[in-house]
């Protein structure tokens, strides 16, 4: 295609009329509002749904979701996840009806690819993707991340359904609740004590 | 005056002008990435001090303690030489410039030479030494490039500079700077800049070329010859190229300041005059930076606003339009005022 240019008049031709029309253009882009983030004092703030550091979560009432099941460790592409299960012998979890609870859980952020099949896999919704991206650490070993740290940076996780509260209610109520062999209060000294939610989630 | 009463006020001066100079470099560095990051939406240096204002200091710092390398393969002697001599005619033209009319009777200008126009413009084509040194001693194509293309730019564009101030010698009759401010008091209208509008059009064109300021940034071509003549050149020296830059930027500023501007004079409160105080003298140099500020920044405004020539356009703009156009200015100055008289 041949695309026919205008002709040029004299005054266009003399090259001043394009050099004042440029001045005029950085004129105006100088007043503009300037789109730099002054970065460590400004962050951008992700969208909703970004997928960032996969993180472990409490309940509102404080327990570790985590039943320990390992999907996520099964499905983790990269193998970042580590789970150790605390086996026949390990301390139980702080609810009463469910199972287990994992006795140590590490995600190594060097090696996560930030997939959310973890997030996707877990039945209990006890690993959320959050949406802090911004990692620096002097030594490898820092971006490892275990349970007390993975459950400080997930914070609270409202839920709305409470299986294991409600399963237990609903085993009393048809009389068929089989106390356990330990008492929670006994052991809550097996498992690390929970800490204060860090960020609201 | 006795001799060695005239050797101390000379130096004083001389001193007073250099730290000034280097002081408007400084600031000229700054008010660059300032005004261009502003133009491209960005802030720029604002970290160091309020408003990143020591950013200069912070560079000037770090140029001096890096380590001062030269490759191998270079031609060692000129390699040293050639930043030098690019700072040089900066800093030298700045001697026969009157800076402001007198302090306490004493005259402010380093050098008031009866040939001050033709030293300056002598002087400023050593510049293009500095270049083309630089450019055949770092044994290196970028800069080789740079330097030929300075060599050709420069040359060109001296013809022009020199013959388009010819027209300013016929009116002021006289070759000394401090006359040719004097001829321009008396009124607005007396400046240059009014009475030969053409004479300075040329000479701001030739200006930029001779400070290699875009759009004639041929030597440098940062996305061609990525940075051109300096490419092989680190720590401090390549700030003094860098300072000597904006020290030919400014020097360059003060000439057209002097020639086209006014110089030291506003046309109004009586200040075209000699000052006859200490302060109106003291007004008159705040004057001349407040002008040379003002042009600087037109300087730097262009250059964020032009795209480069290319080298066949800037040899055709040279040789085929600015050279006739200032060669006809001259011959049709002469004829009026010949007519005249």
């Amino acid at each position: 295609m041949i695309v026919q240019r205008k002709r040029m008049n004299w005054w266009e031709r003399l090259y001043l009329s394009a050099v004042f029309s440029g001045l005029w253009v950085t004129v105006r882009r100088f007043f503009r509002r300037k789109v730099t983030m002054q970065y460590p004092e400004e962050r951008w703030v992700p969208p909703e749904g970004y997928r960032g550091m996969p993180c472990l979560v409490r309940d509102q009432e404080g327990h570790v979701k985590c039943v320990c099941c390992q999907l996520c460790e099964f499905i983790c592409p990269p193998k970042a996840i580590r789970i150790t299960p605390p086996g026949p012998d390990g301390p139980p979890p702080d609810r009463p009806a469910a199972e287990k609870a994992p006795l140590e859980f590490k995600i190594d952020l060097l090696r996560c690819i930030f997939c959310g099949l973890c997030e996707e896999v877990c039945p209990e919704e006890a690993i959320f993707m959050r949406r802090d991206h911004q990692f620096t650490a002097e030594r490898r070993e820092e971006l490892v991340f275990d349970k007390e740290e993975l459950l400080r940076r997930g914070g609270t996780h409202h839920d709305r359904a409470l299986k294991w509260k409600r399963k237990e209610e609903e085993a009393k109520a048809q009389g068929a609740w089989v106390e356990p062999a330990w008492s929670p209060a006994e052991t809550a000294g097996a498992i690390p004590e929970r800490q204060e939610a860090g960020g609201g989630k | 005056m006795s001799w060695s009463g005239f050797i101390v006020i000379t130096l004083l001066k001389a001193a007073a002008v250099l730290a000034g100079m280097l002081s408007l470099a400084a600031a000229a560095i700054y008010w660059e990435r300032r005004i261009c990051a502003f133009i491209q939406g960005r802030v720029g240096p604002n970290r160091a001090g309020p408003f990143g204002l020591l950013q200069p200091m912070a560079d000037a710092v770090k140029t001096l303690l890096k380590e001062d390398y030269a490759p191998g393969r270079v031609r060692k002697f000129y390699f040293s030489l050639a930043p030098a001599v690019a700072m040089f005619p900066g800093l030298a033209i700045l001697a026969v410039i009157p800076f402001g009319s007198n302090l306490n009777g004493c005259p402010m200008v380093v050098a008031d030479l009866n040939i001050g126009l033709l030293y300056a413009l002598a002087v400023n084509s050593v510049g293009v030494y500095g270049i083309v040194l630089a450019g055949y001693a770092s044994n290196s194509k970028y800069p080789f490039m740079g330097g030929i293309r300075s060599s050709a730019q420069i040359i060109s564009y001296e013809v022009t500079m020199g013959l388009s101030v010819v027209p300013l010698l016929l009116l002021a009759g006289s070759l000394n700077l401090g006359r040719i401010v004097e001829c321009q008091s008396g009124g607005l209208f007396h400046w240059m800049i009014f009475r030969q509008p053409l004479a300075f059009a040329l000479f701001v064109i030739a200006s930029f070329a001779e400070t290699n300021r875009l759009p004639f940034d041929l030597p440098e071509a940062e996305q061609e010859l990525v940075g051109g003549y300096n490419v092989e050149y680190g720590s401090m020296r390549f700030a003094m190229f860098f300072l000597g830059e904006y020290a030919n930027m400014i020097a360059a500023a003060a000439m057209i300041v002097t020639l086209f501007l006014g110089g030291w004079t506003l046309p109004w409160f009586g200040l075209d005059q000699q000052a006859a105080t200490f302060w109106t003298g003291a007004l008159h140099i705040a004057i001349f930076l407040a002008k040379v500020k003002l042009v600087v920044l037109g300087f730097i405004w262009t250059r964020w606003m032009w795209p480069r020539f290319r080298y066949d356009q800037l040899m055709s703009l040279g040789w085929r339009k600015l050279l006739p156009l200032a060669l006809a200015n001259m011959v049709l100055t002469a004829f009026v005022l010949w007519a005249r008289a």
